[in-house]
């Protein structure tokens, strides 16, 4: 299904345009794709390339420019419900293509055949040149023309997953949210002996290592379901609560002493 | 991460410092079957090649190393190959695969790669691609009509533009890349960089470099953790000591780990 724009003014919708060319323009005149008869909107005021499932904004010199969500913009890379404004005209941009994270779409690694290298353009002047000789015989869809899918798969993720012992918090979520996977709470690592006793270590990455290089050293990961600790090198295993780990991670309980080193230490949650 | 179908396929030849991993696409099984004659010619070819030569042997013809020459007509082999089974058996009709391939010889690598598989080299602390995607993203980035970070964003993953055995021909790209003692490559399936930052990646190899089976264990953790559904697979190399020819590389550690 192809993205959209959503054309309306004070509130009321006027026209939906989906944008199924590479190349649409915005402007007064009656040739554009998405005319706006309004004095405040110039003659050819703005294009949106769409290569794909992407779609870009870009502003063509106009008068009066654009904002994207109240922000002026002269190039934007557009994403699902941002709001163009020209003048008093609102273009609200839908694109509910189902994102890379969901299963099928990650089973799916496509092949680009020759015609699609063309779609590299110069920087200077990318709008015009993304729009390369493939638009005349299906100008409905020239981009999606030229992809070749050779990614089907019939075994349903499901059954993958049910193998892993995934959490599933962080299954639906695309790749830029990881950090915020994290949802559990905030821990630290707290010395108990030695010259920093009583240095508090918060763990605010994904990993930590502990203890001496060459001699022994552990490593703390922070997963979506919990802390880990690891054995990373060193003759001898690091201790929790006086019994030393095994090769294995082992997850970390609240006051749990983990003993490395020669020093003691306390993991515990943040309250 | 287990599936009943993986298309990535691995190998490591300590014997003549070469490893391989590649990717493969296709429906059914046909995925696996690219990627697994990708790196099993891959990895013949060149094993076979040199018993009774050395990879910085020259070829007077064509003036250029055997090393270099070998990665090259390998890929291309695996190319046919591939090509060649799609076109006989309708099931594996369209099958294709990306692949990486690394030759270490000399105090050099030799960087072979079709496709959106990856190598990365950890020096120091500083994580760089060593390869460049063939993918459309990468056109896009490098056409500057969307940048690093927008890219994330970006609907149109996982479209490479070069493949192993989708056409009759295939142009692999090959770069030789000096080594110094300490480096580490990672060679990984998109899985991988599609899941964690290479900010992600980077901490963990600093931080695990010495036990290169965990750090293997922790990038796959991670993938998984963050929502992972492809298959992943990667290929961590560390370089013990200096390999000049003719035989001083025995130093070097190879590890794999694939999931």
């Amino acid at each position: 299904m192809a993205a959209k724009l959503i054309l309306s003014m004070d509130g009321a919708v006027i026209k939906e345009y989906p944008l199924n060319k590479e190349r649409m323009t915005i402007g007064r005149k009656a040739h554009n794709d998405i005319a706006i008869d309004n004095l405040a909107v110039s003659g050819e005021h703005a294009a949106i390339v769409t290569i794909l499932h992407d779609s870009f904004l870009e502003d063509l010199d106009s008068t009066n420019g654009l904002e994207v969500n109240g922000v002026p913009t002269k190039k934007h890379f557009l994403q699902n419900n941002d709001v163009i404004e020209i003048g008093k005209y609102k273009l609200k941009y839908i694109n509910d293509q189902v994102t890379q994270t969901t299963a099928a779409d990650f089973e799916k690694t496509m092949v680009m055949r020759a015609p699609v290298k063309q779609v590299a353009p110069s920087a200077n002047k990318p709008a015009a040149a993304v729009a390369p000789a493939q638009g005349q015989a299906s100008s409905n869809k020239p981009a999606q023309a030229s992809v070749e899918s050779t990614g089907k798969f019939d075994a349903p993720s499901v059954s993958a997953v049910s193998q892993s012992a995934k959490p599933t918090v962080s299954q639906s979520k695309p790749a830029g949210d990881m950090q915020q996977d994290t949802m559990q709470k905030a821990a630290v690592v707290q010395v108990l002996t030695g010259p920093n006793a009583g240095k508090e270590l918060e763990l605010v990455k994904n990993l930590t290592t502990l203890g001496k290089p060459g001699l022994q050293v552990a490593v703390l990961t922070r997963r979506p379901h919990g802390y880990f600790i690891t054995h990373v090198e060193g003759e001898r295993f690091p201790l929790v609560n006086g019994e030393a780990l095994t090769s294995q991670a082992h997850q970390l309980n609240d006051h749990d002493v983990i003993e490395l080193a020669g020093v003691k230490m306390e993991f515990y949650f943040k309250k | 991460m287990v599936r009943s179908h993986n298309e990535d396929s691995v190998a490591c030849e300590p014997a003549c410092g070469l490893v391989v991993l590649a990717d493969g696409m296709g429906g059914y099984n046909a995925g696996e079957v690219a990627s697994g004659i990708a790196v099993s010619v891959v990895v013949a070819e060149i094993s076979e090649h040199l018993q009774n030569a050395l990879p910085v042997d020259r070829d007077a013809e064509r003036g250029e190393e055997l090393g270099v020459l070998l990665l090259d007509d390998s890929i291309r082999k695996a190319n046919a190959s591939i090509f060649h089974a799609a076109q006989s058996q309708p099931q594996y009709a369209g099958m294709g695969t990306t692949i990486v391939s690394g030759l270490f010889y000399d105090d050099r690598v030799a960087v072979g790669h079709v496709g959106d598989s990856r190598m990365y080299r950890l020096r120091g602390d500083i994580l760089e691609v060593v390869t460049r995607d063939h993918s459309l993203l990468q056109e896009q980035i490098d056409g500057g009509m969307i940048s690093v970070a927008d890219a994330r964003l970006s609907k149109n993953k996982n479209l490479v533009t070069r493949a192993v055995g989708v056409d009759s021909e295939v142009v692999p790209e090959i770069h030789v890349h000096d080594v110094l003692v300490g480096d580490i490559y990672l060679l990984c399936s998109d899985g991988l960089n599609d899941m964690v930052e290479d900010e992600d990646i980077q901490a963990t190899l600093s931080a695990l470099q010495r036990n290169l089976p965990l750090a293997a264990g922790q990038l796959i953790q991670m993938a998984n953790d963050n929502g992972g559904r492809d298959n992943v697979s990667v290929i961590l190399v560390r370089v013990n000591g200096k390999f000049s020819e003719p035989r001083g590389w025995l130093a070097k550690l190879f590890n794999w780990f694939q999931e």
